[in-house]
């Protein structure tokens, strides 16, 4: 499955309501804090992430995605114990990834979405770790087999909540 | 310039964006780990999700309640039968831990001990976590509201779960023990071994601190040690599962979480702790030497020096710090400890047979001296009748000093058969009995619990 080059003519942009682009998110991040206590393999998942991907990728604006990704990630980072800004500085960077290459490249098929998803999974994480060791002082282990195991589940779901949100698109 | 920032706008912006993040993250770094200073921007996102969390929690516990309680009762009736019994077992050891537990309060006060103790809990719900794997840190319905506040204990009848962090008018932030950040003050229960147990990156527990030359085994428990100021001491904190040697001279020791930290759905959060030293029952200050003394075999029984106290028991009128139910330790000279004046169900057995707990009916066949004491517990007015019946076969001359019969020296003997009603301070012995050579005795009973006036 080819991610095809695709010159601007070819790019659609997509614009969502504002329920969605509000509730969405919040859904996610609603989701991403209730759902582990019950099932804990969901724990691996990162529900704001591919949702911050989704949305960068479906607008190709950098600025509007790495908006989107610091706002998803301060909220996320609020929630937590830890000082408010790590996942912020990591969405913000995935934002602004993810909606400068939907701007370049077909990311409309399913395997160039699982392909997209399963590489900015791993720069945020390695994002998330550099801040978090670097400047709050956590002690991280990072691991290649669970980074990436958890990165392919991430990339599966991602697939799947994708063609679902497509529904909310609309045509600008 | 202008050309420049136009042609990299995008790229400046993110950067921009990144500064200020990174701005604000040193910040919070710099201040420290306190979350006070983030807590009005943290209320609103904890604002807009926790309702959900509440919601979806409270809906969940009315479907599940509404099938367990009325639909879904079967076994219960065999459950119910298999719950008695165990209360039955449960008693039978209480009975037996009672009397543990008296004893050790007993040293403890002797030895000036102060211990912490729960004094108000208040339950709470889990109704969510942080969102993140990468943080051990749960949502629980109850707040500033219902009087909470940062660093105070969380637990559940397992053992320890962690300690509120954060604080929000009906939610609060628990942050657990196998956080990376979290530590707790622990003791090996059979060593007394200390330790610090703390989270791991990957949500696990290990023992910090642990020389490598200590002994410690897979499958020791660990309590709190009440070391951290936050958790009381004796709660379960977990168990060894692993013991391996670590870096430089420290073992690295894995723990098992005494709670299932990872499906906790309810949890006790300790609002009020007590600290005080252990009071002995009975009031009286004993010198633990003057216990010791009555226990070694070698050392002979106190001459009945006390007679007016003895006697005072004998005739009912209690004597200052108890409210006459069991003898006071100076009177005590049948070899043991001194015993609860007022709460003397918990006196242990004596040696000469004489005594039995006092609070039962009858106090045992006479013993040597041939002296029955019938005694009940104290009533409102009446802290303590005493039947004092002398067997045929008693001898006057060997009846002093002999345990808790203690009071059955002059005035018994004197007075084969006395019904005194005592602590009613109007009331007058009912008989005649031959003034105490001690100094007289404070016909007000200090307050006790059984006795409050």
């Amino acid at each position: 499955m080819p991610i095809t080059y695709t010159s601007g003519e070819q790019i659609e942009v997509y614009r969502f309501s504002i329920p969605v682009t509000v509730g969405v998110p919040l859904l996610a991040l609603f989701l991403q804090a209730f759902l582990p206590r019950r099932l804990t393999f969901l724990s691996y998942l990162d529900l704001p992430l591919l949702v911050t991907i989704f949305f960068a990728m479906a607008r190709r604006n950098p600025i509007s995605g790495l908006f989107t990704g610091a706002a998803i990630g301060l909220m996320q980072d609020m929630l937590g114990p830890y000082p408010i800004g790590i996942y912020g500085i990591a969405k913000t960077v995935v934002g602004y990834g993810a909606s400068s290459l939907g701007a370049k490249l077909d990311v409309e098929n399913a395997g160039a979405r699982l392909l997209v998803t399963l590489g900015f999974y791993l720069v945020h994480a390695a994002v998330y770790f550099t801040v978090a060791r670097g400047m709050v002082n956590l002690t991280l282990n990072w691991s290649w087999s669970r980074g990436i195991l958890a990165g392919l589940a991430n990339a599966l779901v991602g697939v799947a909540l994708y063609f679902l949100l497509d529904k909310f698109k609309q045509r600008t | 310039m202008e050309s420049v920032l136009g042609r990299y706008r995008n790229l400046t912006i993110l950067v921009g964006v990144l500064f200020l993040q990174v701005l604000g993250l040193a910040v919070q770094v710099k201040r420290g780990a306190d979350a006070e200073h983030t807590r009005l921007i943290r209320i609103w996102a904890v604002g807009v999700i926790t309702p959900f969390e509440r919601g979806l929690v409270w809906a969940q516990n009315g479907s599940g309640n509404l099938w367990h309680n009325y639909f879904f009762l079967r076994g219960v009736r065999a459950e119910n039968r298999q719950l008695k019994e165990q209360i039955e077992q449960m008693r039978l050891e209480q009975v037996r831990l009672s009397e543990d537990a008296t004893q050790a309060h007993r040293l403890q006060s002797l030895l000036a001990f102060k211990e912490q103790f729960i004094a108000k809990t208040v339950p709470a719900q889990v109704i969510g976590s942080s969102g993140s794997d990468l943080s051990r840190s749960i949502y629980i319905d109850k707040g500033d509201n219902a009087g909470l506040k940062p660093d105070m204990a969380v637990i559940t009848a397992g053992g320890i779960v962690g300690k509120v962090w954060i604080v929000y008018p009906s939610t609060s932030l628990v942050l657990m023990i196998n956080d990376q950040s979290s530590g707790v003050g622990a003791m090996v229960e059979k060593s007394r071994l200390q330790g610090v147990v703390r989270g791991t990156p990957d949500g696990e527990l290990i023992l910090d601190r642990v020389m490598s030359d200590e002994t410690i085994a897979p499958g020791d428990p660990l309590l709190s040690s009440g070391g951290d100021r936050i958790f009381p001491k004796g709660l379960p904190v977990g168990t060894v599962i692993k013991v391996i040697p670590g870096r430089e001279m420290f073992l690295s020791i894995r723990v098992k979480p005494a709670a299932d930290l990872s499906r906790v759905e309810e949890v006790l959060v300790v609002t009020e702790k007590q600290e005080r030293e252990p009071v002995a029952e009975g009031g009286a200050k004993v010198r633990a030497a003057d216990i010791l003394a009555q226990r070694l075999p070698s050392v002979p029984d106190n001459p009945p020096a006390v007679t007016g106290t003895a006697a005072a028991v004998s005739s009912g009128v209690p004597v200052p710090g108890g409210s006459g139910a069991a003898a006071k330790p100076q009177a005590n000279a049948a070899g043991r400890p001194p015993t609860a004046a007022g709460t003397a169900e918990t006196l242990p057995k004596t040696t000469n047979g004489a005594a039995s707990p006092a609070g039962s009916k009858v106090a045992g066949p006479g013993g040597a001296n041939g002296i029955s004491i019938v005694e009940q517990p104290a009533t409102s007015g009446d802290a303590l009748k005493t039947v004092v019946q002398r067997t045929p076969s008693a001898d006057p001359a060997s009846n002093s000093g002999s345990g808790s019969t203690a009071g059955s020296n002059s005035a018994s003997s004197a007075t084969p058969n006395v019904t005194p009603k005592s602590a009613n301070p109007a009331a007058k012995p009912a008989t005649a009995q031959p003034k105490p050579t001690s100094p007289p005795v404070n016909p007000h009973p200090a307050a006790t619990e059984d006795n409050p006036h």
